[in-house]
């Protein structure tokens, strides 16, 4: 898989200090799992939290705390198994939508396309869609921030072409048409932290399509 | 290297870090517990504090200062000194322990990179990311002062996403590096 198109250093420090929404969070941890050039721009930013935590004021601790400390500690911990996915269903996108991408609860949107909101804190929203090859996605815009991330298929839009891995990181200058390429269905992880705003006669139909 | 009230700086030891590491693998290799204390006695105080200066209230941020010293203790056997410094791994710890507790919300993190024994890095490898952190400190603690501010704020949880700045100034390039040859070796040992 060659990914083109990576997490900006705002979402990486953002995720870094504990700052984004729990759905952009979900992304940035999908495309982590497949991207080892921004797993080692976060080891950056987390040594920058690291320092800044080393250099804190310390606070003393109440003089039983050590030993409550060791108290609570086992023997050996067996080490669990590492959590391993697979590069449609990277791990910690199965800790919300289970072992199977077959076995997602979608919910039809018409035109073939489909998609199953998943349950995250109210910071931003975050689902899986799916789109059938050559399908269009509504023209839309943004108030706030879409990440849209591609686990299966590809699609195009007015920018450039999104393959899997990928992530389209759209803001409010962004109003474009997403179209899933001929071929494979595209399947795409979404988050966003403001409603989608759709341009011309859809709104009313478009609202209800993504059901945000 | 600590910032002083002056503007002053003084140098701490990249050889300190490395020590701090080379005890927290003396805890999953040994399950050594004088190890543990003497990381307990110099982490926990500043995860306590760092947790204080992010909205904990004292009650709060000892107990979870607790926590994240036992889940050192269980993950012990996730800590790769050739990716992270002890501080920066310690620090993921409470960064996480800080969300579930002040935000009550999940955090999904990356897959785990299995490693086999072939995989184990080598004391150089170790050091030299524990050099290229404290370069890395200095660095930040000589950043001009208003940015130093932002960053700082946003790490003390005081910025929400879309007040982060865009560009950093941070120079992040050669510990980056660095870690991506360290995941390159793991990579290929795996396969
Ligand atoms: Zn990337």
């Amino acid at each position: 898989m060659t990914i083109r198109h990576h997490l900006s250093d705002q979402l990486l420090l953002g995720y870094s200090s504990g700052q984004l929404p729990e759905a952009f969070n979900l992304v940035v941890a999908v495309h982590l799992s497949l991207c080892d050039d921004c797993k080692a721009r976060l080891g950056a930013f987390d040594a920058v939290g690291g320092s800044l935590m080393d250099a804190c004021d310390s606070v003393a601790m109440s003089d039983d705390s050590l030993a409550a400390t060791l108290a609570r500690l086992e023997g050996a911990v067996a080490p669990p198994p590492p959590r391993r996915g697979t590069k449609t269903l990277p791990a910690p996108l199965m800790d919300y939508v289970g072992h199977d991408l077959a076995a997602v609860k979608w919910r039809s949107l018409g035109m073939g396309v489909r998609q199953a909101v998943l349950r995250t804190d109210k910071g931003a929203s975050a689902r899986l869609l799916y789109i059938p090859a050559g399908q269009k996605v509504p023209d839309h815009g943004h108030r706030g921030t879409e990440l849209t991330l591609v686990l299966q298929g590809a699609f195009r839009d007015e920018t450039d072409r999104f393959g899997p891995g990928d992530v389209e990181i759209a803001n409010e200058e962004l109003s474009h048409q997403p179209i899933a390429e001929a071929g494979e269905d595209c399947i795409c992880l979404a988050a966003t932290d403001a409603p989608l705003r759709f341009s011309g006669l859809l709104p009313r139909i478009a609202q209800p399509f993504f059901g945000i | 290297m600590v910032a002083t009230e002056t503007g002053q700086t003084t140098c701490r030891d990249a050889l300190a870090q490395e020590e701090w590491g080379a005890l927290i693998l003396r805890v999953r290799d040994t399950q050594d517990r004088d190890a543990f204390a003497a990381l307990f006695r110099h982490f926990a105080p500043r995860i306590k504090g760092f947790l204080m200066k992010s909205g904990a209230t004292a009650t709060l941020a000892e107990e979870c200062a607790q926590d994240v010293m036992a889940t050192l203790w269980q993950k012990a056997h996730l800590f790769d000194p050739s990716r992270a410094s002890a501080a920066t791994w310690i620090f993921t710890i409470a960064r996480n322990r800080r969300i579930d507790a002040l935000r009550k919300s999940r955090r999904p993190e990356p897959e785990d990179l299995p490693w086999g024994p072939e995989a184990e890095p080598d004391q150089q490898e170790a050091l030299e990311l524990a050099q290229e952190t404290e370069r890395l400190s200095e660095a930040v603690a000589l950043l001009p002062e208003k940015q130093r501010e932002l960053i700082e704020r946003a790490y003390f949880g005081d910025l929400s996403h879309s007040e982060i700045a865009t560009e950093t100034g941070l120079p992040l390039g050669t510990i980056k590096s660095r870690i991506r040859l360290a995941l390159d070796r793991l990579r290929h040992s795996m396969s």
